[in-house]
């Protein structure tokens, strides 16, 4: 009895720590054959994208291209997921050959970790491969009447739009209300106020673009501040709302770059997401080409009175600063007002 | 822990097997520090690094900015009424299982793991539809604070389920009847026989779902609302954070969580020591 016990128990430890030590070498064997794989064949493009142009790529631009002369025998790897997740997992090793972010900003970050060329963006269209504008989507109908920025800061109306603390795409939004009331006449106090008011409005304020979607779409909110993009891939997908473009709003710029050790392959699928054919596709994805002539305007009409762009608040270096620092900016001071408000 | 160990000293010990378990225990002992390591300590200290990277002051200004306070309150205080609700619920529903016998006990008993199998992004779209604007039994929680503990509850109900499980099916019942038989009440049988049984299962699963609680993301993120100050969990907040690249910020956010967890558990393990005790 008192022999059996231990020898059962050491049998028990021995196979815990080959269990274990198979654990460890599986883990480490892992590790090294994702490294090796990151380097590929000189033909692959290692894709890492923002998550709303998915559909766009694998079904419609990676095959386009693979049927052009230099995209023959191309192949993809894609990774899509949320704009900042996607730039920072870049900078931490991620291997990538081509990038697609929602904002600028997640391109510089790989800019100054120098993953990204300097020049990136002394090209033709300045580094920007698709163009949208913030637009306001609404239940089929239009129940609310809601016709622009100033309709959301009613009294009975309620407003989705992403936190955008956690969502970088979402500043845009924040930036075209701004721009509007600045049209208007307003002061920058002013022009915050009625950010304020809109803020003021949100029961929700998911925490990515797509998140909001499918929250609006689950039935919460009047209104929905989306790109122009998402709401028509929400249209596309057969969902029943409807979008806006306010009189006054902001152009969307979304950046792509090729890393700095890419291979020929993946500036050959840049240069081809940058000519007519390229830029054709994705405006069958609803988004705006970034060449004015291919922009067609009954699919694609200009606001009414004018389209802003962030260089006219001196680019997103700038705006990050003063509106979105999560200390001193202006987004964050407003967030804390109606959080003394509320109480 | 000395179960295993030879009463003479085993390098007196002729025959080279009986080494073998100090050798065996050693290297194990090892194995299970470095696992630790690499897997807990590793992490824990490299966010508890990056928290104070700024220094105390950077670390406090983190922490103490009134969007992170409104935060980390909404976060504690719902954990704490979610496990509230667990520990009861919890108790009751592995009592049900154990005790009573009906159809499709079976099917329950392996229902109450599927919180757990369920990726939590779905579980929040799940709730959304169902306690939503489109709520087909009439219940609209969605962005609200009830929201948070109700998506909260829904994940960590296994964890006291299945702590106070075991404990009840090894549970003497001469214990219950010989107590019965001295004219005990029903009441008087749980709460001085039972309860005390089962009290170190019902704190483990209470620690386990508030650590589980304090740090949930997926299951908030589309039902919660994330509006500051009302409906912004820590985590959510720490997802800002990270967003606007302020790691610092996030980590000091998280250390705070770590340390509320640990002191939960400090709590709890206080408790069940002094229960034993007690009870001798």
């Amino acid at each position: 009895m008192s022999l059996s016990s231990p020898i059962k128990k050491r049998r028990g430890i021995q196979a815990l720590l080959v269990l274990a030590l198979v654990a460890l070498g599986a883990i480490i064997v892992g590790c090294g054959s994702s490294d090796d794989g990151g380097d590929g064949g000189s033909a692959k493009v290692q894709l890492v994208a923002y998550s709303t142009p998915q559909q766009a790529y694998e079904q419609a631009l990676e095959p386009a291209f693979k049927d052009t002369e230099t995209g023959k025998g191309v192949e993809f790897s894609n990774s899509f997921g949320g704009s900042g997740d996607q730039s920072r997992a870049v900078e931490a090793g991620q291997a990538a050959s081509y990038v697609n972010f929602a904002l600028e900003t997640d391109v510089t970050r790989l800019v100054k970790s120098g993953q990204v060329a300097k020049t990136w963006k002394d090209n033709k269209y300045k580094g920007i491969v698709t163009n949208s504008v913030v637009s306001i989507v609404v239940r089929p109908g239009n129940p609310k009447n809601i016709k622009s920025f100033d309709d959301l800061a009613g009294d009975d109306v309620e407003v989705v739009t992403p936190n955008p603390f956690s969502s970088g795409g979402a500043r845009w939004n924040i930036m075209a209300i701004y721009a509007d009331a600045i049209e208007q006449g307003k002061s920058k106090k002013q022009a915050l106020d009625a950010v304020k008011a809109i803020l003021k409005n949100t029961p929700a304020q998911p925490e990515s673009a797509r998140v909001a979607l499918q929250t609006f779409l689950g039935g919460a909110g009047d209104a929905l501040i989306s790109y122009e993009n998402e709401a028509i891939a929400a249209q596309q997908a057969g969902e029943d709302v409807e979008y806006i473009i306010p009189d006054t709003t902001i152009l969307i710029e979304q950046p792509a770059a090729v890393t700095v050790d890419a291979p020929q392959s993946s500036i050959d699928f840049l240069d081809f997401l940058w000519s007519d054919e390229g830029q054709k596709i994705w405006a069958e994805n609803g988004y705006r080409p970034v060449n004015p002539a291919l922009v067609d305007e009954t699919q694609y009409p200009s606001p009414a009175t004018k389209l802003y762009t962030i260089a006219d608040f001196g680019g997103w270096d700038k705006v990050a600063d003063e509106f979105f620092d999560e200390e001193n900016g202006s987004i964050a001071k407003i967030n804390e007002e109606l959080g003394v408000e509320a109480e | 822990m000395a179960a295993g160990t030879p009463t003479v000293p085993s390098s007196n010990r002729p025959r080279a097997s009986v080494r073998l378990p100090w050798a065996g225990q050693a290297l194990n002992k090892g194995l299970v520090v470095m696992w630790l390591g690499l897997m807990v300590m590793l992490p824990l200290t490299a966010i508890t690094t990056k928290a104070f990277e700024n220094g105390l002051d950077g670390f406090w200004t983190a922490v103490s900015s009134p969007q992170a306070v409104a935060a980390l309150k909404l976060t504690v205080i719902a954990s704490l009424i979610v496990v509230a609700i667990n520990a009861v619920m919890g108790t009751l529903l592995a009592w049900v299982l154990v005790r009573d016998k009906f159809p499709g006990k079976g099917i329950i008993n392996s229902v109450i793991d599927l919180p757990f199998a369920l990726p939590t992004i779905v579980a929040s779209l799940t709730l959304l539809t169902v306690y939503g604007n489109k709520s087909p039994i009439g219940i609209n929680i969605a962005f609200t604070q009830t929201a948070v503990v109700v998506a909260l509850s829904f994940v960590t109900l296994p964890f006291v389920v299945r702590a106070v499980q075991p404990l009840l099916l090894t549970l003497d019942r001469d214990m219950e009847s010989a107590a019965e038989s001295l004219g005990a009440g029903r009441w008087r049988i749980f709460r001085q026989i039972i309860l005390p049984n089962l009290a170190p299962g019902i704190a483990t699963g209470v620690a386990l779902a508030f650590a589980r609680a304090i740090g949930e993301f997926g299951s908030l993120v589309l039902v919660s609302g994330n509006v500051p100050f009302k409906t912004e969990v820590s985590s959510v907040f720490i997802r800002g954070q990270i967003e606007s690249d302020n790691l610092v910020g996030a980590s000091a956010v998280s250390v705070v969580l770590l340390a509320v967890s640990l002191a939960l558990l400090a709590v709890v393990t206080f408790i069940q020591r002094w229960a034993v005790r007690h009870e001798r």
